[in-house]
C-alpha cells in the first residue's frame, strides 16, 4: 500500500499545474479586459499548446465556442508563420472567421513560450470585441467584408516591439478604439503571465520540454473519452430541429454515430447557408458541437487534444453550418449554440435518462450602440451587448434552470454595470412567469427585460435572437418552452433578427424564452405545484388548464 | 487585576467543539468543551469556568473577551435564520435568484443552483428609481413601502433587508424605506445595501444585505444572551467579536453587521499561524486549520494573511466556486473544504471511499463517542490507526470507545469493500489527507505561489493528527505545531488588532481627480471607520490606511493602491499614475501605454497597531524526553503499523528532540510524528517537526 512517488504521480501534478496555469492566464484576460462582454460576462478563452499545435490545456471559461477553434487556430498560426522563424517577445494575432473563432469580433492572439532559449509552447487566448467596424455586432450584413476589419495573420508584437502600424489601423476601424485597443494590450498580457509560470514550472520540475507530458495527458485524456463512449450504446441517430433564420426557417440536421472509435457527428440535410449573418464556419460548427456531446459523455474529462480526437464533426460545405468565405458569420453564434440541443435529440433516443429537454440555447444578448450625451472618453457614442438568458431545458430528473445560460457558460450582465457604460436605464429584469415548458419536470424561466433612453435620444438594437417562432420543445409529454419575443411597451411587435430603432419615451421590452418541459404536466409532484404557485411562477389559469389543478375558496389545491 | 497583566479570554464557537483559551500572564490555559447548538453561550460559560478554576480566578478578574463564532456561517448553511423579507426596486424582485446566469460548472447539466435566503414570495418591490449618477428618476412610493411594511408586518416577518438600485451612489430610498419600515414594524431587524456593502453590482451587494439580514436576530439574540450570562457571572467588561477579515469589532458593530463575524474563527486561525511565523522568522506558510466539520488552508505572506473582498458561503457539495451565496466583506482568502474529524466516510456507487463533505458534527457525533453516531468518521478511522489514545481524548473529557469506530468502520466501508478493519481506516485517513493535499495544491498554484518549500502551521484539533502525512504528500519538510494547537482560533483571537475596514464606491477620472472631494470623502469614511474601531480598541493607538481601487478607463476588475498619508492635492495624480502602472506590471506583465486611468472605489482601514513582536529562538541540546509509553500506530507512508513512542506535551523542554514515528498528547490534541520525520521543541513551546532526509 506505500505510497512512492512515481512518475506517474509528477506527470499527475505536472498536468494539474498546467491546468492552474492556463486558468490563471485566463483570470488576467478577465480582470484586465475592458470590453464588459469579457470582464463582466467572461466571453474569452485561453489554452497551452505544444509545438505541434496540440492543446494541452485550456481554462475552463465562458465560452464552449471557442473549444476548438482556438485548438485548432494555433495550427494555422504555427503553418503560416513557422516555428523556425518565432522569436522571443514575439505575439501574432488574427480575427480571420474561418482560421480563428468564427466571427471578426473575436481577437485571437498567440504568444510563443521559449524556456532556457528553446521554443517550448505557445499560448493563445481569444476574446469578444464589441465593435470591430462595419455595420456592427448583428446579422444583417450580407458578407463577411460589411462586418468589419478583417485582420490576417499578423504580428503584434516582433521581438517586444509593438506593431504601432496594426494598432493604428485597429484604432481607427473600430466604434470603441478605447475598449478594442485596451483589449488588444490585455490579450498579450495574459499570455505573457501564462508563459511566465510556465517557465517556472519547467525549471521547478526540471522539464527541457513538453513532449512527454504532452503525449501523457493526450493519451490519458483519449483513453478516458473512449472509456466513456465504450458505455453508451452503438448505433446512429438522427434528429432535426427547425429554427426562426434570418428571414426564412433553417432545418439542423445531425446524425450522430456512436462506434468502438469514437463518437462522428454529420450535419448532412441542414439547410444551405443564409443570406444574412447567421452561418457558421466549420470550425465553430465543431466547437458546439463536441461540447454538447461532452456534457453528456465524460464532463469530468479536462478539455485538450486527446480529448477531443475521438469527437469528431464534419457537415457538407455550403449548409449554414459550414459555410466559406466571404460569407457573413458575424452571429454565428444564434446557429451554432442550437448545436447541442440538436445533438441532444440524437443521444436522447439511446440514452432519454442523461439527456435534456430543449431549451433556450442562444444567448438573448441586448445588444444596443447609440449616442452618448457628453464625451464618450475616447469613443464614438455606446455598444455594447447586455448578456442575458432565458431558460433551459427540463432535466429528467429536475426542473430546467431559469434565465441561465446554457451552452454558453457566459454571465449576464450586472444591471448597475450596464447603466455605467451605456445611458439606457433598465425598467424591469425579471423573471417571465407561465414560460418554463410545463411537464412532470418543467422547464427554466426566461425573463422579461425592458429598457429606456435615460438621455432622451434614440438607441439601436441589433437583434439576434431565435426562438420566437419555434419555441424549445418538450418532450414524453412535456410542453415547449415559451417563445420569446422583442416589442415596443406601446405594442408594437418587433422581428427577431436585425437593425432596429428604439425612439426617445419608447420602451424596449424582451421576453427571453423558456425552456422545454419533460413528461406529463398532470404528473408533476404536487409539492412543486404548490412551490411554483407561492412563488407566483405559474399562473391561476396554467394550473387549472395545464396541471389540472384546482383551488378552493381556502386556497388549498386539490387534483 | 493591575494594568501591566490583563487577564484576557477568548472563546471560539465550532461546528462541534467550543474552544476557550485564558491567557494569564505568561500562561495560556485552554478547555475544549462540546458545542451546545441550541444556547451555545452555555458551552462558553462552562468552558470559561473550567479554565478560571484551573488558573483560581473568576469572572470578575477578566479584562477583555474576544470572542468568535461560527453561528452566522451556520445558520446560512442549514438555512435557519430569521425568516427574512426582501424590498427591492420594482422590476428587479428575483436579482437574487438571476444571480450572474451562470452554472458554477461548465459541462454539468444536472447542477442546482444555490436556493436565495429570501424565496420569492417574501421578494417585494417598490416604485422608486435613482440613475447611475444619484440622480432620482422615481421618487419612493412611501406608500408603497407603507403597505408592505404592515404586511410584512401580518406575515411575520422577522428580518428585511432593504437594496434599491444604485443605493450605493445615493442612499436616500433606502435610508427612507427603512424608517418607514422601522415605524410601521417595531422590532423587526433592517439592512440596507447601502450600508451592508456600498458598492456596485446588484447582485453581490444584494446578497450581503439579505445574508445579514437573515442572520442578524439570531446573532443579536445570541450576543444578548451571552452578554447577559456573562455579566450574571460576574464580568463586567467588553465583549468584542473577530470578524471574517481578522479583526475585532465591538458588539454594537456586531449586532449591526453581523455578516462579517462569518468564517470568523478561520480568520482567528490564521492570525494565529502569522503571528507564530513571525516569532520564528518564517516568511512562507501554509497554515492548516483542521476541526470537526472542515479543514481551511491559508497561505501566509510576510506575517500576513492573504486577503479578498468577497466570499462566498454555503458553496455546493463540491465546494465549487460560485456554487455558493458572494458576501462581499473583508475577509482573509482561504480555501475550506469538508474534511474534519467528523466527516463521514462512506462508499459511492464506483465502490471508491468518499469522505465528507458532511460531518456528524457534536451530535451525534463520530461513532467512537458513544452518542448515537453510528456512521465512519475520520476521527473513527483515527482511532483504529491508533493516532488516537482512547482514554486521553480532549484531555479524557470525551470518553472514546474504539469498538464503535471498529464497528461502524466495518460495517460502512470495510465490509462493502471487503476490507480488514485497519485497512478500511487506513483508505479513511488516507482519502482525506490526498483530498486536503489537493485543495492545498490547486489553492497556491491560483495564487501563483509554490508549495513545497513552506512551512506548515498546523493547528486546529484534528490538524496535528493529519499535518505530517499532508506535509509528506505536498513535499513539505517543515511543519509547526504551536502551543494550544487543539485551540488555535481562540489563541488567534489573542492576537488579533482591533480595526473596522470601509469601502465606498465614488467615480473619478485620475486625470481630473478632485482633491477637495477626496479629502472629504475620505475623512468621512476615516470618521466613520475609527469610531467603529474605536469602540473596539479602547484607548490604543489606532493608524489609518487608505487606498483607491482604480483600473484603466473602461476596464472592469480594479487594483488596489495605496494613497500617501497625508492630504490628498490635485498634482498627487502623476504619482498615483506611476503607483498604479508600477502595481499593474507587477501584477500582469504588461501595462497598457496612455491609457485613462479611472478611480471606482476608496478604502479606509483603521486599525490597533500589532503587539510587539517577539523573536523565538530556535532550541537544541534539550534533556531527554522521558516517554509516557508506546503504541502501535499504522503510518501511511510506510504502508505499516509501527511502534510509537509516546509523550506528555507539557513535560516537553525547549530543546528537546524526538525521533518518529512518535505520538505527543496535549490536552486540545494529539500530534503524530510520522517514520519520515523528527521533532524537536522550540524555544516558544512549539513542536518543530523537520524531514529526516531533509537534514
Amino acid at each position: 500500500m506505500a505510497e512512492r512517488a512515481t512518475g506517474d504521480i509528477e506527470r499527475q501534478i505536472q498536468w494539474n499545474r498546467l491546468i492552474a496555469i492556463v486558468e490563471e492566464q485566463a483570470q488576467v484576460l478577465l480582470r484586465t479586459a475592458f470590453s464588459p462582454i469579457v470582464r463582466e460576462a467572461g466571453d474569452l478563452s485561453a489554452g497551452v499548446f505544444d509545438t505541434q499545435g496540440r492543446m494541452l490545456a485550456q481554462a475552463v471559461t465562458g465560452t464552449p465556442g471557442h473549444v476548438n477553434s482556438m485548438a485548432e487556430s494555433v495550427k494555422h498560426f504555427i503553418a503560416h508563420f513557422g516555428l523556425e522563424s518565432m522569436k522571443p517577445g514575439d505575439a501574432y494575432i488574427t480575427n480571420d472567421p474561418w482560421m480563428g473563432t468564427g466571427h471578426l469580433n473575436d481577437f485571437v492572439i498567440t504568444t510563443p513560450c521559449f524556456h532556457n532559449g528553446r521554443l517550448v509552447a505557445l499560448f493563445s487566448c481569444t476574446s469578444h470585441l464589441i465593435d470591430i467596424g462595419g455595420i456592427g455586432f448583428g446579422p444583417d450584413g450580407t458578407d463577411v467584408f460589411m462586418e468589419g476589419l478583417y485582420i490576417p495573420f499578423l504580428k503584434l508584437i516582433e521581438e517586444g516591439q509593438v506593431n504601432e502600424t496594426l494598432i493604428a489601423m485597429i484604432k481607427a476601424n473600430t466604434r470603441l478604439p478605447v475598449d478594442t485597443i485596451g483589449d488588444t494590450y490585455s490579450l498579450a498580457a495574459c499570455n505573457d503571465v501564462g508563459c511566465r509560470r510556465l517557465t517556472e514550472m519547467m525549471t521547478e520540475f526540471r522539464l527541457a520540454d513538453l513532449d512527454d507530458l504532452g503525449a501523457y495527458i493526450c493519451d490519458r485524456s483519449r483513453e478516458a473519452v473512449l472509456a466513456e463512449v465504450a458505455k453508451l450504446p452503438k448505433g446512429s441517430w438522427t434528429n432535426t430541429m427547425v429554427t426562426d433564420g434570418y428571414d426564412s426557417p433553417i432545418a439542423l440536421t445531425a446524425t450522430v454515430t456512436v462506434s468502438d472509435e469514437g463518437i462522428h457527428v454529420d450535419y448532412t440535410g441542414t439547410s444551405p447557408a443564409a443570406a444574412r449573418g447567421i452561418n457558421v464556419p466549420h470550425s465553430y460548427t465543431t466547437a458546439y458541437t463536441v461540447f454538447g456531446l461532452a456534457c453528456i459523455v465524460g464532463s469530468r474529462i479536462p478539455n485538450n487534444a486527446g480529448s477531443l480526437a475521438p469527437l469528431t464533426v464534419s457537415a457538407p460545405e455550403g449548409t449554414i453550418l459550414n459555410a466559406p468565405k466571404p460569407a457573413p458569420v458575424c452571429s454565428r453564434h444564434v446557429i451554432g449554440q442550437m448545436l447541442p440541443d440538436v445533438v441532444f435529440g440524437c443521444l436522447r433516443q439511446a440514452i432519454p435518462d442523461r439527456v435534456p429537454a430543449e431549451g433556450t440555447s442562444c444567448l438573448w444578448n441586448l445588444n444596443v450602440r447609440g449616442r452618448v450625451s457628453g464625451g464618450a472618453g475616447g469613443n464614438y457614442g455606446f455598444s455594447m451587448a447586455v448578456t442575458s438568458n432565458g431558460g433551459t431545458g427540463a432535466r429528467p430528473h429536475a426542473d430546467g434552470l431559469s434565465a441561465t445560460a446554457y451552452p454558453s457558460g457566459v454571465k449576464g450582465t450586472p444591471v448597475e454595470i450596464a447603466e455605467q457604460i451605456t445611458p439606457l436605464i433598465f425598467w424591469r429584469k425579471e423573471y417571465r412567469p407561465d414560460s418554463g415548458g410545463a411537464g412532470r419536470t418543467r422547464g427554466g424561466h426566461g425573463q422579461i427585460i425592458e429598457i429606456e433612453s435615460r438621455i432622451g435620444e434614440p438607441f439601436e438594437l441589433l437583434a439576434a435572437y431565435d426562438r420566437i417562432v419555434h419555441p424549445a420543445r418538450g418532450r414524453d409529454g412535456g410542453q415547449d418552452g415559451a417563445p420569446g419575443s422583442v416589442s415596443f411597451k406601446s405594442g408594437q411587435k418587433l422581428k427577431g433578427k436585425g437593425f432596429l430603432m428604439v425612439p426617445p419615451d419608447e420602451r424596449l421590452v424582451v421576453m427571453t424564452p423558456g425552456g422545454g418541459g419533460i413528461g406529463d404536466p398532470r404528473t408533476r409532484d404536487a409539492a412543486a405545484i404548490e412551490r411554483d404557485a407561492k412563488a407566483g411562477l405559474v399562473s391561476e389559469e396554467a394550473l387549472r388548464t395545464t396541471y389540472r389543478v384546482g383551488g378552493d375558496a381556502d386556497g388549498s389545491r386539490h387534483r | 487585576m493591575s494594568s501591566r497583566s490583563p487577564i484576557r479570554l477568548a472563546a471560539d464557537i465550532g461546528g462541534t467543539f467550543t474552544d476557550i483559551v485564558l491567557e494569564h500572564g505568561d500562561r495560556l490555559l485552554t478547555a475544549k468543551v462540546l458545542t451546545t447548538p441550541r444556547a451555545p453561550e452555555m458551552a462558553v460559560i462552562d468552558g470559561t469556568r473550567v479554565v478560571l478554576d484551573d488558573a483560581g480566578l473568576a469572572f470578575a478578574d477578566i479584562s477583555v473577551f474576544l470572542h468568535g463564532t461560527t453561528l452566522a456561517t451556520n445558520a446560512v448553511i442549514e438555512r435557519k435564520g430569521a425568516r427574512t423579507a426582501l424590498i427591492a426596486t420594482d422590476g428587479f424582485r428575483d436579482v437574487i435568484e438571476i444571480a450572474d446566469e451562470s452554472r458554477y460548472d461548465q459541462y454539468d447539466v444536472f447542477i442546482e443552483k444555490p436556493k436565495p435566503l429570501v424565496p420569492r414570495e417574501l421578494r417585494f418591490t417598490v416604485p422608486e428609481r435613482m440613475d447611475v449618477e444619484g440622480k432620482v428618476r422615481l421618487q419612493l412610493d412611501e406608500d408603497a413601502v407603507r403597505s408592505v411594511a404592515r404586511r410584512l408586518k401580518d406575515i411575520s416577518i422577522e428580518a428585511v433587508a432593504i437594496a434599491f438600485l444604485h443605493s450605493y451612489v445615493n442612499p436616500a430610498h433606502e435610508i427612507r424605506a427603512g424608517e418607514i419600515v422601522r415605524e410601521e414594524c417595531p422590532g423587526i431587524a433592517v439592512t440596507l445595501s447601502s450600508e451592508a456593502c456600498p458598492e456596485a453590482r446588484e447582485y453581490e451587494r444584494t446578497s450581503t444585505a439579505v445574508a445579514n439580514a437573515y442572520v442578524q436576530p439570531l446573532i443579536a439574540g445570541y450576543l444578548e444572551r451571552l452578554a447577559k450570562s456573562f455579566t450574571a457571572a460576574g464580568y463586567r467588561n467588553e465583549i468584542h467579536l473577530m470578524t471574517s477579515g481578522g479583526s475585532l469589532a465591538s458588539l454594537e458593530t456586531a449586532r449591526r453587521f453581523p455578516v462579517r463575524l462569518v468564517e470568523s474563527g478561520p480568520a482567528g486561525g490564521a492570525i494565529l499561524a502569522a503571528d507564530i511565523a513571525m516569532e520564528r522568522g518564517e516568511k512562507r506558510i501554509l497554515s492548516f486549520d483542521m476541526g470537526g466539520t472542515t479543514a481551511k488552508i491559508c497561505l501566509i505572506e510576510d506575517g500576513t494573511p492573504l486577503k479578498a473582498r468577497t466570499f462566498e458561503v454555503d458553496r455546493a457539495s463540491r465546494f465549487l466556486k460560485g456554487s455558493g451565496l458572494p458576501l462581499r466583506i473583508p475577509v482573509i482568502e482561504m480555501v475550506e473544504i469538508g474534511a474534519g474529524g467528523g466527516s463521514i466516510a462512506r462508499v459511492d456507487a464506483l465502490k471508491r471511499v468518499q469522505v465528507g463533505p458532511d460531518s456528524a458534527g457534536s451530535e451525534p457525533g463520530p461513532a467512537s463517542y458513544g452518542l448515537g453516531g453510528t456512521q465512519p468518521t475520520v476521527t473513527d478511522a483515527d482511532v483504529v490507526l491508533g493516532k488516537i489514545d482512547p482514554a486521553r481524548f480532549a484531555g479524557g473529557k470525551i470518553p472514546i470507545h474504539a469498538d464503535k469506530a471498529a464497528a461502524a468502520l466495518d460495517s460502512d466501508i470495510g465490509g462493502p469493500l471487503g476490507m480488514s478493519t485497519l485497512t478500511a481506516a487506513y483508505g479513511v485517513a488516507e482519502i482525506v489527507d490526498e483530498n486536503m493535499a489537493n485543495a492545498a495544491r490547486v489553492h497556491a498554484v491560483e495564487r501563483g505561489v509554490a508549495i513545497a518549500e513552506r512551512t506548515l502551521i498546523a493547528f486546529g484539533g484534528a490538524a496535528p493528527l493529519h499535518a505530517a502525512r499532508l506535509a509528506e504528500k505536498l513535499g513539505i519538510d517543515r511543519v509547526i505545531v504551536p502551543l494550544g494547537a487543539g485551540v488555535g482560533s481562540a489563541i488567534g483571537f489573542l492576537k488579533a488588532p482591533a480595526a473596522y475596514e470601509l469601502v465606498r464606491s465614488r467615480y473619478m477620472l485620475l486625470d481630473s481627480l478632485d482633491a477637495a472631494a477626496t479629502n472629504a470623502l475620505l475623512g468621512e469614511m476615516a470618521d466613520e471607520a475609527t469610531g467603529r474601531a474605536r469602540s473596539a480598541a479602547g484607548d490604543r493607538p489606532l493608524s489609518t490606511t487608505r487606498g483607491a481601487f482604480m483600473r484603466y478607463a473602461g476596464q472592469g476588475h480594479e487594483i488596489h493602491v495605496v494613497l500617501p498619508d497625508r492630504t490628498i492635492q490635485s498634482d498627487d495624480a502623476a504619482a498615483l499614475r506611476t503607483t498604479f502602472e508600477a502595481e499593474y506590471r507587477r501584477l500582469f506583465e504588461r501595462h497598457i501605454p496612455n491609457a485613462a486611468i479611472e478611480i471606482m472605489s476608496w478604502s479606509v482601514a483603521v486599525s490597533t497597531a500589532l503587539p510587539a513582536q517577539r523573536r523565538i529562538p530556535s532550541a537544541t541540546g534539550g534533556p531527554a524526553a522521558p516517554p509516557s509509553g508506546t503504541r502501535l500506530v499504522y503510518d501511511a507512508g510506510l504502508g505499516a503499523e509501527v511502534e510509537a513512542l509516546v509523550y506528555e506535551r507539557d513535560v516537553l523542554k525547549a530543546g528537546t528532540g524526538i525521533a518518529g514515528p512518535a505520538i505527543v498528547i496535549e490536552e486540545g490534541t494529539s500530534t503524530l510524528v510520522s517514520s519520515s520525520f523528527e521533532l524537536n521543541v522550540d524555544g516558544g513551546g512549539a513542536l518543530v517537526l523537520t524531514r529526516k532526509e531533509a537534514k
